[in-house]
């Protein structure tokens, strides 16, 4: 009950705090895009595997939607963020069929390893990517409709929130269902799952395109947000600010990544305006905090404040 | 004669030069309590191994019901058939003790279900059944990893039974449980087994156990069979008597 209503609240401030203070539009559509790709990353988490990779899935959602909107004739976008996050989907069951065979640092320098090879060919097969310029986003169409830039962004934001909900509910179900219950139970005891006819292997073969195609939607969102995309994304950095942000925020559920995020890009988008590397000290500082003190993350705060202020 | 469960053939296997399993050969009935007996690092841990496709032997074979298992995975040979518990219990500690049972259930209902809560009413149901079984209500919803050992071990027991396995595998299911709940254990689980038409093998130090339940008694020595039969005849054995139980 409690969390239904902060998760009301907090849409709602997150629809009318924009309308007074508008740079806050751009900075919570990136927040949901980052929250959905470290929401992917919790997912890994669960099982007790990081991945220093999981921007790879990021930037394929996003070039997907830059290579749509430049090279078909497909600018709506519903089906530009259907057909990037199937195609991300896609791309994470096929690389995630050898990685989850891996476990611990193995899994996580692979995934390293796959994230730098493809951020190498992003910038160099031009022809395709546009190299280290990247490729410019358009604007797409909502329904047919070409739309104002500033209604548009608005439109994005409304929709990501949307998206939040809808798919933040799906991924609730999944971890509570016995495959979610599965994956954790391959980080607790794995040949006791392997005993109980149950193929680890499946198990995080499923979460792991799972966590794949919620980058991607991320990426998507990202790269229409921004308007534009670099090889950057796929970015090894990337990958470990998504691990952070995961961490940060909380990996017991699923509101915990998307707290992370916002917190993350509020802290880089204000302190961005005092001086440089500010922000990656409150990061750093607000990450040994949470390390120290906060076992369920920045959420995990929320919700023992909340409890002391008025019940359950 | 009818055709055994479980057959195990000229099974060897050698670690680092200890013959964990040298020339074995047994035969498990269907409907038979087997007890396996021996001194420690006989090798009974290894043959359960062997059996669940957890240790590949050098050379011999398994045969569950006329079809060899010998190279399957553990994973394959659990859903043919043949479940086991642990000489350590293998829980999933992060989980309270019912939920690591649904999650048994689960397993064998469908695990590829990912809308529905794995707390459901008919799943919590059936949990509260095999944990009644073995009589560990109280447990219920405590944490795995926070249960005293006698209690994980019947867990792990129980665990075994969400398979509904045909082929039932314990491994000393009484080590760390008390001498006198030892035998309530023992009288509700043997029935139990017999009503589902469950075989069980189990590894025992306790001999006054393996005189009541067991039908027929294996003893193990140096990764070898040295003595099988009745455990009426077998524990009357002076070689017996001098290896095994005195040990
Ligand atoms: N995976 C393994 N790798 C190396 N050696 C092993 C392995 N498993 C068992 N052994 C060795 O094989 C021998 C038989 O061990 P096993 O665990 O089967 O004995 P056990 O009869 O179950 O003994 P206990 O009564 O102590 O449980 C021992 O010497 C043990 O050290
Ligand atoms: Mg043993």
């Amino acid at each position: 009950m409690m969390r239904i209503t902060l998760i009301a609240v907090g849409l709602l401030l997150a629809v009318l705090l924009p309308l007074a203070i508008p740079w806050l539009n751009f900075v919570f559509i990136m927040a949901v895009a980052q929250g959905f790709a470290a929401l992917g990353v919790v997912l890994l988490l669960r099982a007790g595997m990081i991945s220093i990779g999981h921007a790879v899935f990021l930037a394929s959602g996003a070039y997907v939607t830059a290579f749509l909107l430049r090279q078909t004739g497909i600018t709506d976008l519903g089906l530009i963020l259907l057909v990037a996050t199937l195609g991300s989907g896609l791309f994470g069951f096929l690389i995630g069929m050898f990685m989850v065979r891996y476990r611990a640092i193995f899994f996580a320098m692979l995934n390293m390893a796959v994230s730098m090879v493809v951020f190498a060919l992003l910038a160099k097969l031009y022809h395709l990517t546009g190299g280290t310029d990247g490729v410019r986003v358009a604007t797409p169409t909502v329904l047919g409709a070409v739309l104002d830039r500033t209604v548009f962004d608005s439109l994005l934001l409304y929709i990501s929130l949307a998206l939040l909900v809808a798919v933040g509910w799906l991924v609730h179900r999944y971890l509570s269902s016995p495959l979610g219950k599965a994956l954790e139970a391959v980080h607790t005891n794995e040949v006791r799952l392997e005993y109980l006819g149950v193929s680890a292997w499946g198990v995080l073969l499923y979460a792991y395109t799972i966590s794949a195609a919620l980058a991607g939607l991320g990426g998507a969102l990202a790269a229409i947000a921004v308007g534009h995309v670099v090889p950057e994304l796929a970015y090894w950095t990337h990958s470990g600010q998504l691990v952070l942000i995961a961490v940060l925020g909380g990996i017991g559920g699923v509101v915990g990544p998307f707290i992370g995020a916002l917190f993350f890009e509020i802290v880089r988008v204000v302190a961005a305006g005092y001086a440089a590397y500010t922000w990656n000290m409150i990061v750093g500082l607000a990450l040994l905090g949470v390390i120290f003190f906060l076992p369920n993350g920045l959420y995990g705060l929320v919700q023992r404040l909340l409890k002391r202020g008025g019940g359950s | 004669m009818t055709e055994p469960i479980l057959r195990v053939e000229n099974l060897h296997v050698n670690f680092g030069g200890i013959r964990a399993a040298d020339d074995v050969n047994v035969d498990v009935h269907p409907g038979e309590r087997l007890a396996i007996i021996g001194p420690n690092g006989s090798g009974k841990t290894t043959f359960l191994n062997l059996c669940t496709g957890y240790v590949k032997p050098d050379s011999g074979h398994v045969y569950l019901e006329g079809n060899s298992i010998t190279r399957l995975t553990p994973r394959t040979i659990a859903r043919r058939g043949i479940a086991r518990s642990f000489q350590i219990p293998q829980l999933f500690t992060d989980k309270t003790l019912v939920e690591n049972i649904m999650l048994g259930v689960a397993a064998r209902r469908g695990i590829w279900d990912v809308l529905r809560p794995l707390n459901r009413p008919d799943y919590r149901r059936e949990a509260e059944r095999f944990i009644e079984l073995v009589g560990l209500q109280e447990s219920t919803e405590k944490l795995a990893g926070e249960l005293p050992e006698g209690t994980r071990k019947l867990a792990d027991i129980a665990i075994a039974l969400t398979l509904k396995p045909r082929l039932l595998l314990l491994d000393e299911p009484t080590s760390g449980v008390s001498a006198r709940e030892r035998f309530a254990l023992m009288e509700t689980l043997i029935p139990a087994l017999r009503e589902e038409d469950v075989t069980a093998v189990f590894v025992e130090h306790d001999m006054d156990l393996v005189r009541r339940y067991a039908e027929r008694v294996l003893v193990w020595d140096s990764g070898r069979v040295i003595a099988a039969g009745p455990p009426d005849t077998v524990l009357q054995d002076p070689q017996v008597l001098q290896n095994v139980v005195g040990v």
